[in-house]
């Protein structure tokens, strides 16, 4: 069994300000990590290569910096990695990363599934995982809560629906999108990480992808564009109580009231 | 094709100054060569807010679409056997003030199993079309044979713009039908409006609610938008139905699926911090497990539900599913009343859109001070027992005039 894991870097924090003339953003350094929900996909696909002898692939595209999330995975337990950087990604918005990341999988062989975590702290967006499918051609199930069975050619799992658990057979090959807390991700160990130490990360770029048409990625790949960031607004109409806890209590209780909610 | 060029001969100034232009670390200095790195988000910010002429964008025309070919407001409609989410009215009513403007009609696509007579009641809510795709194979949600609904219903009446309630079905639909158009997609989107030209203003939070993104699909139709419950309002039921329900036919072989549904289990039922009017939110200021009972002797009193901050969560003193924030539920109650909440942005993020925002903290300098609408600076262990106090005695008087 061959399992692949779509991982990424995001930033350290999410405390990143706009400033308000110029619409730039302010980041103090350039501390990063691994996305956090990326690990609870990691596990799972570790658990898998435990239980039934798999082997799991990393893929992740982002600036060579990105390499050191590979590393991350290395020391969790997966056999190899990938990065796909190239300038000509860059600007890439959801549909021209999931061309890319798809690409990337056609590049790195056939696996049976293919694992992304629920969305990333930076986009949050949840939707590269199912575009990758829609490009593959391979069915997928998002937000899967629970590996029930896997078999030889297919698997079991319980997927979280608006209101109900649903409990599905996929066929493989497929992609499934994890949820946090479908298993404890483990932690990256010492012992692995010097075993991995000088394991190779291979850097691919275009050239080296099935589809080299520029206009696939990157900027020029993607549909939408953003026009500009701002800072999110706070509500204008506010007013400030101070006073004795008896004050306070007898105003609230008479706004609660004028609301018709007392 | 678009990209940046670099002129490396009207660098004048220090290639430090030059690089920390780049908000992303994308501009190097090697080898007395300025260049950009794969980090680049060409956000263009270094041709803005550089020195002339150093960085360039260059753009090549585009084929520019035909956005006349391409008409009217679509809704997926949401649903688990034919019970149809919220949601779903709250897009409606969005698309309804959007086609206003550009004179569009507004479409419901409904695709699933013994649905026809429930399509009749999205046309209480002003809807001019609903488009039902009534088919065993569409019963249980399986990303296949929706897709391929979707993707028909699309090819057929070539909607501007498809809206998406964000649900766990909305968010694998979306993407997966816009990569079938090579189309974007923007997420969670908490405003939308419509230009004039049709174009889809798009505004979402992006870094957990840091910034906003105006984004937009200057060339490519349909425009996908996914937005999350309870952002935008649902409209009233109207007393009479108007517009038309259309059944389609698509041919079964394209609802295909590689997926077989073996089981469809009730979640356990617990009311949903999303569904309550009124919240009452305890937050770290709580010193111990037990002080909660103020705080849930207030929801009670007010017909709420108690919610909470992720501490108490990681505390083990409350359900996951009563979190509200990025990393828990989004809610959109009449009124939300925060207990010594301290206003972390990513708690904000999942609350901000209250239609009342009472905060009680005794930090005037809390955060959560930013949002509400009524700041109350003060002890909560002060304030709540009196204002308990005050509710009891006020229903003891009312119930003292009804028996009377």
């Amino acid at each position: 069994m061959k399992i692949f894991v779509c991982i990424k870097q995001v930033p350290g924090t999410n405390e990143v300000e706009v400033d308000e003339k110029t619409g730039v953003l302010k980041r103090d350094g350039i501390d990063s990590k691994m996305n956090p929900y990326d690990l609870y996909a990691l596990e799972t696909a570790l658990r898998l290569k435990e239980s039934h002898d798999a082997e799991v692939q990393v893929i992740s595209m982002g600036p060579p910096q990105a390499a050191d999330v590979i590393r991350e995975a290395f020391m969790m337990g997966v056999d190899g990695g990938a990065l796909f950087t190239d300038r000509k990604f860059a600007g890439a918005d959801v549909l021209a990363t999931a061309y890319t990341l798809s690409q990337g999988v056609r590049k790195m062989g056939d696996p049976d599934i293919i694992i992304c975590g629920k969305m990333t702290t930076d986009g949050d967006t949840a939707q590269v995982g199912p575009e990758i499918a829609e490009f593959l051609q391979i069915p997928h199930i998002a937000n899967v809560t629970k590996i029930i069975e896997t078999k030889e050619k297919s698997m079991v799992v319980e997927m979280e629906m608006p209101t109900t658990l649903e409990v599905a057979e996929i066929e493989f090959p497929c992609l499934i999108t994890v949820e946090k807390g479908i298993f404890q991700p483990r932690l990256p160990s010492f012992k692995k990480k010097l075993a991995t130490e000088d394991r190779e990360i291979p850097f691919y770029s275009l050239k080296d992808l099935e589809d080299q048409d520029e206009k696939q990625y990157g900027l020029n790949g993607s549909p939408t564009q953003v026009l500009r960031i701002f800072p999110p607004e706070s509500n204008t109409e506010q007013e400030m109580w101070t006073g004795s806890g008896d004050d306070l209590a007898e105003r609230l209780f008479n706004k609660m009231k004028e609301m018709k909610h007392i | 094709m678009a990209k940046l060029i670099i002129h490396q001969d009207k660098v004048v100034s220090n290639p430090e100054e030059l690089i920390s232009l780049c908000p992303f670390s994308a501009i190097e200095y090697n080898d007395q060569t300025l260049s950009i790195n794969a980090a680049c988000k060409m956000c263009k910010i270094c041709v803005k807010k550089g020195p002339e002429g150093v960085f360039e964008f260059v753009e090549e025309e585009v084929v520019k679409i035909d956005k006349d070919a391409w008409k009217g407001i679509a809704v997926y409609v949401d649903h688990v056997d034919g019970d149809i989410h919220p949601v779903t009215l709250e897009l409606i009513g969005k698309a309804r003030e959007m086609a206003q403007k550009v004179n569009y009609p507004v479409y419901c696509l409904f695709l699933g199993h013994d649905i026809t007579k429930k399509a009749n009641e999205l046309l209480y809510y002003g809807v001019d079309e609903v488009f039902v795709y009534d088919d065993e194979e569409l019963k249980d949600f399986r990303i296949e044979p929706y897709t391929a609904g979707m993707e028909d219903f699309i090819s057929k009446v070539k909607p501007s713009i498809m809206l998406v309630g964000g649900t766990t079905v909305g968010r694998s639909l979306a993407p997966r039908v816009a990569a079938r158009f090579r189309t974007g997609l923007t997420a969670d989107c908490t405003i939308l409006n419509i230009q004039e030209n049709t174009d889809l203003d798009q505004i979402r939070p992006a870094f957990g609610g840091n910034i906003m993104a105006h984004i937009y699909t200057p060339n490519h139709r349909p425009q996908f938008a996914t937005a999350r419950y309870k952002i935008f309002s649902a409209p009233e039921r109207n007393s009479e139905p108007s517009g038309k329900i259309t059944v389609c036919d698509i041919a079964k072989e394209k609802l295909a699926s590689k997926i077989m549904v073996l089981e469809v289990k009730e979640k356990e039922k617990v009311q949903s911090i999303e569904d309550a009017e009124v919240i009452v939110v305890a937050g770290r200021a709580i010193k111990k497990e037990e002080d909660l009972k103020m705080i849930n002797e207030l929801a009670e009193l007010v017909d709420g539900m108690v919610a909470t901050t992720r501490p108490l969560i990681e505390a083990g003193w409350a359900d996951a599913r009563k979190q509200i924030g990025l990393s828990g539920r989004t809610v959109k109650p009449k009124l939300i009343i925060t207990c010594g909440v301290s206003g972390a942005i990513q708690f904000v993020a999942g609350m901000n859109n209250s239609d009342c925002i009472i905060a009680i903290n005794k930090d005037e300098k809390a955060s959560i001070f930013d949002v509400a609408h009524y700041g109350l600076i003060g002890d909560i262990y002060d304030i709540i027992p009196k204002l308990i106090e005050k509710i009891k005695d006020n229903g003891s008087v009312f119930l003292n005039s009804v028996m009377q």
